[in-house]
């Protein structure tokens, strides 16, 4: 009964859609107050049903009620309860399920803390989200029903794919959601503003938080995802420029570009169609990357089942929504004003920079992520376009990036002094050449890893000068330079503390390449040497686990004959797929850390083994966090609070920092 | 400066850019690109040494040998024609003989395909995709079918001369 409330309540939720699709807009048009107030009150309560479908499904999967052919295909009656429900989304109709019901979030959200926004530019965000709402509904209703029943209900489900029975599904597909589709606001309100054709520094300081929102969780969930593959996956790698991966990585670099432009359209009212483009372009390459994972075009345990009438249907609402956007947008482009002007060095050049390279970047990606399937439409011919392509074109872009990120701190608004920058960046770059110099006399080659270590200690140092000249400037006494770190706006703490977790991710970059690898055969009893380690093989055990059974071989490291951890890799075999898992053994030695995984036994007793020593490995997650915590920082700062904005500004505080 | 002038550096910076990148394209795609052939391609197409290719197919029942220390030896077959393949390292939980395979390498001086990776399906319900589709050009399987018999005679193995 539950079940068919929900599939009700979905279509409700689409009927609600529908209405809210239309309704604001004319409103709008018409300046009739009460037609605009249907959006927050429709928001919210698509929420809830959304939510309540959502809640039947859970239930469905919590109580293994096997008449319901999705509990059928993924789940198991002996599965863990984390995994009964992480399972919901852990298929088809589940995550895109989870998908609308993370656009329902954020429109309900708008609708909540949009109180000083004006009522007709709300009112369009909230009918453009509604849109989006009713496209992905009308899909997951008509292709995809997560509710469909079963006449003849099986006595034990199928199992869920064990790739996919990790804790890991519980945070990872949340996270990457809530940034990927969080975009969809910023596109919301792009198509809004265009729609209403008011395009100004306020409509900047709506969109800012929501974007910086949505790419937190973004960077979150992209990292989230990276150490899901890293440690379950067994082969030691962490990206793999898979084209799933790259789905995710467009938007965020389009997320990155358009938090910085949004950032000079507030400040300047300057690069204004920029950043429209840019916020249409972040989602539709979202939406790109669902079509992707979610049409089957690409095998990959992303793409859960693979059926072309899903395809077709994605890419119609992609070509709808992306084509009426930039319809929209070809349109109305003209009519915008130019806004302030700038000199070419300065803040607004240096953020223009970042966002030439950050888009540059983003289109390599897209070729080749798309060329191959282009490729195989038009001739046939299959290719593969990896790890060497990217390599080649994606670094090369970057690098300018992290050398420019200090450089474009320093810099005025307006007009900038390069050689006054460079000479505040004296210090850093000497920090930098110093720990090129230490990481090269401790570990020594490859050279690409000591320079690139290099770079990023120079970067980190380069990120929080010009916080700390403010804190310390003029002599400032310690109880001073403590009020002045108070005092300085959080936004600026915020692009320190996020530009320096980029260099913190790069240095764990750099590190790989003074990684030791080795794969061998190894028997209970023996030890290998593993960089500055010793791994003991202590044995090789059976183990019985909920709904599989492990081969685990405990194994002692020790660093010149002294314990420092124990790890125990492990290789599951779950019956009801018969299929088989790696589980890695990892130990966190420093920021380094120690991975072993074993595949299978010899008929004469060895086992095959992986080992890996990875120094400095866990900094590209850390530096993730860090990026994270800057983004949350910048979050709460009073200036993008939405609303207080305006109070401030009818009486100003008094002391005020200068803005940035 | 005027607004001019200003507008003619961005667009001449931004030109710049995309130039460099449009550059770096087009080279690394001449470079790094890696061509996909099943055995049957492999047999027409000979590939001199030194080319690296990604061969998919099934491995051939009874071809599976282990040499020594970690490297191993399968024909990757389409049961038209094999392709010999030798691998040194882990191979993949869900490799068998009767199934379906990816091995990415290069083809050697010797005219032996030498894989540095070996990819199979992800789990027992789907193969890769290629190989899937490999096969149904050669009209040898068909979506929902078992897969062909790998342990007959007739195919024959490839070496590049």
């Amino acid at each position: 009964m539950i079940v068919e409330t929900g599939h009700y309540a979905l279509v409700l939720a689409l009927a609600l859609a529908l209405v809210n699709s239309i309704v604001p807009v004319w409103g709008a048009r018409r300046q009739d107050l009460s037609l605009m107030a249907v959006a927050p009150a429709a928001a919210l309560m698509t929420f809830l049903l959304i939510g309540y479908a959502f809640f039947a499904l859970t239930y469905a999967h919590v109580v293994s009620d096997f008449s319901v052919l999705n509990v059928v295909e993924n789940s198991h009656s002996a599965k863990p309860l984390v995994y009964k429900i992480s399972g919901v989304w852990g298929n088809h109709e589940g995550s895109m399920l989870l998908w609308v019901l993370i656009l329902a979030i954020f429109g309900a959200a708008v609708a909540l803390f949009s109180r000083g926004m004006p009522d007709d530019l709300r009112a369009n965000v909230l009918a453009v989200q509604s849109w989006i709402g009713a496209a992905f509904l009308l899909f997951i209703l008509l292709t995809s029903n997560p509710f469909a029943r079963l006449a003849v209900p099986p006595a034990e489900g199928q199992d869920l794919n064990p790739l996919l029975q990790d804790p890991g599904l519980a945070i990872h597909p949340p996270l990457l959601y809530l940034g990927y589709v969080g975009l969809s606001i910023t596109f919301s309100f792009a198509a809004a503003a265009l729609i209403s054709g008011r395009i100004d520094a306020v409509w900047a300081r709506y969109v800012r938080p929501w974007t910086l929102i949505a790419w937190i969780f973004l960077t979150l969930g992209i990292a989230m995802g990276s150490y899901w593959a890293y440690y379950t996956l067994g082969w030691g790698g962490f990206w793999f420029w898979d084209p799933v991966e790259n789905a995710s990585l467009m938007p965020w670099l389009a997320a990155t570009a358009l938090l910085h432009c949004a950032a000079v359209m507030e400040k300047r009212e300057a690069l204004r169609i920029w950043t429209i483009f840019l916020a249409i372009l972040a989602f539709s390459l979202s939406l790109i990357g669902t079509f992707l994972v979610r049409s089957g075009v690409l095998t990959s345990v992303h793409a859960f089942a693979t059926d072309p009438q899903r395809g077709v249907f994605i890419l119609v609402i992609l070509i709808a929504f992306i084509g009426g956007s930039l319809a929209l947008f070809a349109l109305r482009a003209g009519e915008l004003k130019q806004g302030g002007i700038f000199a070419p060095v300065s803040r607004e050049g240096a953020l223009v920079l970042n966002n030439l390279l950050l888009t540059t970047a983003c289109a390599t990606v897209f070729v080749g992520t798309l060329y191959p399937l282009a490729l195989e439409a038009i001739t046939g011919e299959k290719i593969s376009v990896g790890a060497p392509f990217f390599n080649a074109t994606f670094i090369p872009l970057f690098l300018p990036l992290f050398i420019a990120m200090p450089a474009g701190q320093m810099l005025a608004w307006k007009r900038g002094d390069l050689l006054g920058a460079a000479q505040r960046l004296v210090i850093a770059l000497a920090c930098g050449l110093v720990a090129a110099l230490i990481f090269a006399a401790w570990q020594g080659a490859p050279w690409v890893s000591y320079c690139l270590a290099g770079l990023a200690v120079y970067v980190v140092v380069g990120s929080f000068t010009d916080v700390a000249t403010r804190v310390f400037g003029r002599g400032a006494s310690l109880s001073e330079a403590f009020r002045n770190a108070i005092g300085m706006p959080r936004s600026a703490w915020g692009t320190a503390f996020a530009h320096a977790g980029l260099a913190v991710t790069l240095l764990g970059l750099a590190a790989t390449g003074w990684g030791v690898d080795r794969v061998l055969t190894v028997k209970p009893g023996e030890t290998v040497n593993l960089g500055p380690y010793e791994v003991s093989v202590t044995g090789l055990v059976q183990k019985q686990g909920p709904n599989y059974n492990a081969l685990v071989t405990p194994a002692v490291i020790r660093s010149g004959g002294v314990e420092v951890a124990r790890i125990e890799p492990a290789n599951r075999f779950y019956p009801s797929r018969k299929m088989s898992r790696a589980e890695a053994g990892i130990a966190t030695l420093g920021f380094g850390q120690l991975y072993m995984s074993i595949s299978g036994t010899t008929p004469d007793g060895g086992i095959d083994a992986r080992l890996y020593w990875k120094p400095l490995v866990t900094l590209i997650w850390i530096g993730a966090l860090v990026m994270g915590f800057g983004g949350a920082l910048s979050l709460s700062d009073r200036r993008l609070r939405i609303g207080v904005a305006r109070r401030a500004r009818v009486s100003p505080v008094p002391n005020a920092q200068p803005a940035e | 400066m005027t607004r001019k002038t200003r507008r003619l550096a961005l667009i001449g910076s931004a030109l710049c850019v995309l130039g460099i990148a449009i550059g770096l394209v087009l080279f690394a795609l001449r470079d790094t690109i890696v061509f996909f052939y099943g055995p049957t391609e492999v047999a027409e197409k000979a590939p001199p040494p030194g080319t690296r290719l990604r061969i998919g197919g099934l491995v051939k029942q009874g071809s599976f040998a282990r040499e020594q220390g970690q490297t191993v030896s399968f024909d990757i077959t389409d049961t038209k024609h094999d392709v010999l393949v030798t691998y040194t390292g882990l191979l993949p939980d869900l490799f068998r003989e009767g199934q379906g395979v990816v091995a990415e390498g290069v083809v050697g001086r010797d005219g032996l395909f030498k894989a540095d990776s070996v990819l199979a399906k992800h789990d027992e319900r789907y193969m890769p995709r290629e190989v899937a589709d490999a096969l149904k050009k050669q009209g040898l399987w068909k979506e929902g079918e078992p897969l062909p018999e790998t342990r007959a005679d007739s195919s024959t193995n490839f070496r590049a001369k």
